[in-house]
């Protein structure tokens, strides 16, 4: 066979790793050392943006595409009429080396088909890792991808040179992998996460009495998921993050939406999934990260996809009319956490702002809240719900005119869900803002 | 009291692009109590407006000459130095107006920077934003050319900062290329480092012909560009977002964007007219699978493009009764010739091993994963080739139409190809041979090598190993089948 240079190597085996959505460099502090080049001051930097909007951040490579495996989602399975290549450690090396020095990127995502057995690969992984932390003095971001089923041995070295790791979990449902991956098991994926996780939570505690302690994954672990190659449900899909979440401190659950790929089996969609469904997975996803929701809030039994034209919070709110409307100027922090259009950003700033300052719809506007979603469910200085409030009350069986009234009356509603601290101020702005408005 | 305090006329400033500078006359201004509508601070990169000789007017001597008597001490609080040290570096040459009135509005309300929505706050946090932006953005997208010289490697960049932050973001390349000889060149100043020189040096600007204007390491970037994005998801919009094109002059990556968004389109095009015509020879095969019918089908068959080299397609051969099927590869030279399966060197092989363990040969049904011959010329010679998986996954609803008419006990899969076909793409053959095993489409599955192998086998000994192997897992499926 006629060996490929370095550049059909690079076109075959990054073409090869694309389909790995994560590219994040954050999350890992690290001081230059001195001995040899890169840092890290623990945010990502993307050094540049391909046509689908997409970051590079890190040189995100294959080991190898030759891959054992059958995994029908896959480009890389042994099925699969693809041109195969195969890097070595050292040419990996340098052209992370190079790469670096010119700035191109801020380290080194390397992932691999798996060859010979997960060890052997998990092998060759850590290999590039430790030349350059080793021999190169390499202060960037190593992201390695943890080989299910690998020794632990292995995950353990891995550790100590990368910043982060991360074992795919591939598919939402163990029925959904029997089906698409038949030789990768939930249980030996999520082996490989729980010993990441335990192994990294021992060296923290322990660093946190001696500090020498070396670090282990700063960055923490990561997993991807193709959605829309299965008939999984986003309910499902959002329970099993939820569980990934909180068994493994995952730092972050990829979604990566199926999208057709050469040579791909038949037996898969030939459409690619809906960007739309992704973004709404991550707006779900964040809501459970920074917004105080549980996975089962956000979607229902009844109703176990979301719903694509409007955001998750906003889905919400519209099943639960009881919670509103919110005091911008005196709710607590998880309640404004609640509505629609305000981001956490803003909560925080509403909250530093409030103290000072009675904010009014012109102000939040100023603070770039989405009045067009937030209005129907906010009291703010000037600013009641009218619209909205009316409608809850046939609801509930309230009075139809008394706009007064029926505000009142929804207010002390809310109010038992307030701390107590905090129900005087809240009548009284509520009391002002009727007046004002009628 | 002094005299520029009751000037009707506002006192006008002229202030160099420098936060120390600005400060220094904000002190002494604030001191005398000259509010913000009696002074203006005006860039003194940006031409003076106004008629010529009012616009030579600089009071800046004259209000930094007056006696300092005051005992007055300002309220300047850290989050205001912070920030206001930030928006110094902005381009906007109305900044240091902006700053001297929060600072003048800040003696008399100490909270003011906490409201977020008073018009001079959002300005001032507008533009310290966007400085920190700028700066990240710096951090991003400085692209280094490496060069040599009589002193070694170094690398050196052309880059050009929507504000002045060259100061602000050279800090960051000194730690993250400690080790390395660079210098960034900018239209505002230039910065140095040498490895062994302690700090950062700074001087005049250069302009970008004193950088290189390519380094051959571009050529891997580029490719690496290409190929690391998803044809199937463009979002331009997104990624100018991201990456506005002011940025773009010193991206060399860029220049392949408008035939990566031209090509993405069909690439995706392609790739589901490939994934939707992936060779099969399903719409070929007969709904009635009766052997007699398959067989009369069987030569029409367009399902890969095997059939335009071989002689002939081979079907299977074998009583409708048989209790055993063996599926070999696919039909070699002898078999192609004579439209036959196993009546070559390797059939000759396999009689010999079932007459030895006792299987009669016109009792079992012989067929192959691939029906047609695949080879390559080589002068006279026909050199056998292994199929691709596309291959055998093509003519797989052959084997599989067979199999429901014949409804064997069971099927020996002879080699590679033939457990490909029917046990999928990662059986091991040398793990798992000889086991049964069960599958949808035949009670009994059993895999052994091709008797090909063992001719292919290195010596004699090799080859009497080989022979063994065959011969005994043949004697399985026997004894299997008399059992049953």
């Amino acid at each position: 066979m006629v060996s490929l240079t370095v550049q059909q190597k690079l076109e075959i085996l990054a073409d090869a790793a694309k389909y790995d959505a994560s590219c994040a460099s954050s999350g890992a502090k690290r001081a230059g050392n001195g001995k040899g080049i890169g840092h890290s001051d623990g945010n990502g930097i993307c050094h540049s943006y391909t046509p689908d909007g997409r970051c590079i951040s890190l040189l995100k490579l294959l080991l190898t595409n030759y891959c054992t495996y059958d995994c029908v989602f896959c480009v890389n399975r042994v099925s699969s009429d693809i041109r195969r290549a195969r890097f070595t450690p050292e040419e990996i090396v340098s052209l992370t080396l190079d790469f670096y020095k010119r700035n191109y990127i801020e380290g080194l995502f390397l992932s691999s088909g798996i060859i010979q057995s997960p060890d052997y690969t998990m092998e060759q992984l850590v290999q590039v890792a430790k030349t350059l932390r080793t021999v190169h003095y390499f202060g960037g971001y190593i992201h390695i991808k943890a080989i299910p089923g690998c020794a632990e041995r292995l995950l353990e070295e891995a550790g100590t040179y990368a910043d982060r790791l991360s074992a795919n979990i591939e598919l939402p449902t163990q029925a959904d992998l029997v089906q698409l991956a038949p030789e990768k098991k939930s249980h030996v994926i999520e082996g490989t996460m729980g010993h990441i996780h335990d192994h990294k939570a021992g060296l923290d505690e322990e660093r946190s009495r001696f500090r020498s302690t070396p670090k282990f994954a700063p960055a923490g672990q990561s997993t991807q998921m193709v959605i829309g190659a299965t008939p999984s449900t986003d309910r499902q899909i959002i329970q099993r993050a939820n569980h990934l979440y909180t068994s493994y401190k995952l730092r972050r659950v990829y979604y990566t939406g199926f999208s057709p790929y050469p040579e791909a089996d038949t037996r898969l969609p030939l459409q690619a999934s809906p960007m739309v469904r992704e973004h709404r997975l991550y707006q779900a996803d964040w809501l459970m990260r920074y917004y105080g929701f549980a996975a089962d809030e956000i979607t229902t039994e009844d109703k176990p996809e979301l719903d694509l034209s409007i955001d998750p919070k906003l889905a919400w709110a519209r099943r639960h009319p009881e919670f509103f409307p919110v005091d911008i100027n005196a709710a607590a922090r998880e309640a404004l956490l609640r509505v629609p259009g305000i981001g956490y950003g803003s909560v925080d700033r509403i909250l530093r702002i409030r103290k000072y300052h009675k904010l009014s719809i012109e102000d939040l506007r100023k603070l770039h809240v989405r009045l067009k979603d937030a209005e129907h469910y906010i009291i703010a200085a000037d600013h009641l719900p009218i619209h909205e409030v009316t409608i809850f009350d046939v609801a509930q069986k309230a009075i139809e005119s008394e706009v007064r009234a029926a505000a009142s009356e929804s207010i002390s509603k809310v109010e038992a869900a307030l701390p107590a601290m905090q129900m005087q101020l809240f009548t009284q702005a509520a009391n002002s803002a009727v007046s004002g408005v009628l | 009291m002094n005299s520029l305090l009751h000037s009707s006329t506002v006192l006008r400033l002229r202030v160099p692009p420098s936060f120390d500078a600005w400060r220094e006359l904000a002190r002494v201004a604030l001191k005398q109590s000259i509010g913000p509508d009696q002074i203006d601070f005006e860039d003194n990169t940006v031409a003076a407006v106004g008629d010529l000789f009012e616009a030579a007017q600089d009071h800046t001597r004259s209000l930094l000459d007056v006696p300092r008597e005051s005992t007055f001490a300002p309220h300047v609080p850290r989050s205001f130095l912070d920030r206001a040290l930030l928006a110094g570096y902005h381009r906007d040459s109305a900044r240091w107006n902006l700053l001297y009135r929060l600072l003048w509005r800040l003696q008399t309300d100490r909270n003011l920077l906490r409201v977020e929505v008073d018009q001079d706050v959002g300005a001032l946090l507008r533009l310290v934003q966007q400085v920190k932006r700028d700066e990240h953005k710096m951090h991003a997208f400085v692209r280094f050319r490496r060069i040599e010289d009589e002193r070694g490697e170094q690398f050196v960049s052309w880059y050009e900062p929507a504000h002045r932050i060259l100061p602000l973001a050279a800090p960051f390349f000194a730690e993250r290329f400690a080790t390395m000889r660079w210098s960034i060149l900018t239209p505002d100043g230039t910065v140095f480092w040498e490895p062994d020189t302690p700090g950062l040096q700074f001087g005049p600007a250069l302009d970008r012909s004193h950088a290189p204007s390519e380094d051959e390491l571009e050529t891997l970037w580029k490719s690496y560009y290409g190929s690391i994005f998803n044809p199937a998801r463009l979002n331009p919009s997104v990624m100018r977002s991201h990456m506005p094109v002011k940025y773009w002059g010193n991206l060399p990556e860029v220049e392949l964007l408008p035939s990566l968004l031209q090509r993405a389109e069909s690439r995706v095009a392609t790739m589901v007219s490939k994934q939707s015509a992936k060779p099969t020879a399903a719409p070929y095969v007969p709904e009635v699978h009766s052997l007699p019918i398959l067989a009369q089908a069987l030569p029409s068959c367009r399902g890969c493009d095997l059939y335009e080299h071989a002689t002939q397609v081979v079907p299977g051969r074998g009583p409708i009764t048989a209790e055993v099927v063996l599926v070999g590869e696919q039909p070699g030279d002898q078999e192609d010739r004579r439209g036959e399966p196993f009546v070559g060197p390797a059939g000759g092989v396999l009689r010999k091993a079932m007459a030895e363990v006792g299987i009669a040969a016109e009792s079992v049904y012989m067929t192959n994963a691939v029906k047609h011959f695949k080879f390559v010329q080589r002068g006279k010679l026909r050199l056998h080739q292994n199929p691709r998986q596309s291959e055998i996954m093509a003519c797989r609803p052959w084997l599989l139409a067979e199999l429901d008419a014949l409804k064997p006990k069971l099927v020996v899969c002879l080699g590679a190809s033939a457990s490909r076909s029917l046990l999928g793409g990662t059986f091991a053959l040398m793990r798992d041979r000889g086991k049964l095993l069960e599958t949808s489409f035949a009670k009994h599955v059993m895999a052994t090598i091709h008797p090909s192998a063992v001719l292919r086998g290195r010596d004699e000994e090799s080859r009497e190993a080989l022979y063994r192997t065959l011969r005994d897992d043949l004697l399985v499926a026997h004894k299997f089948i008399r059992a049953a």
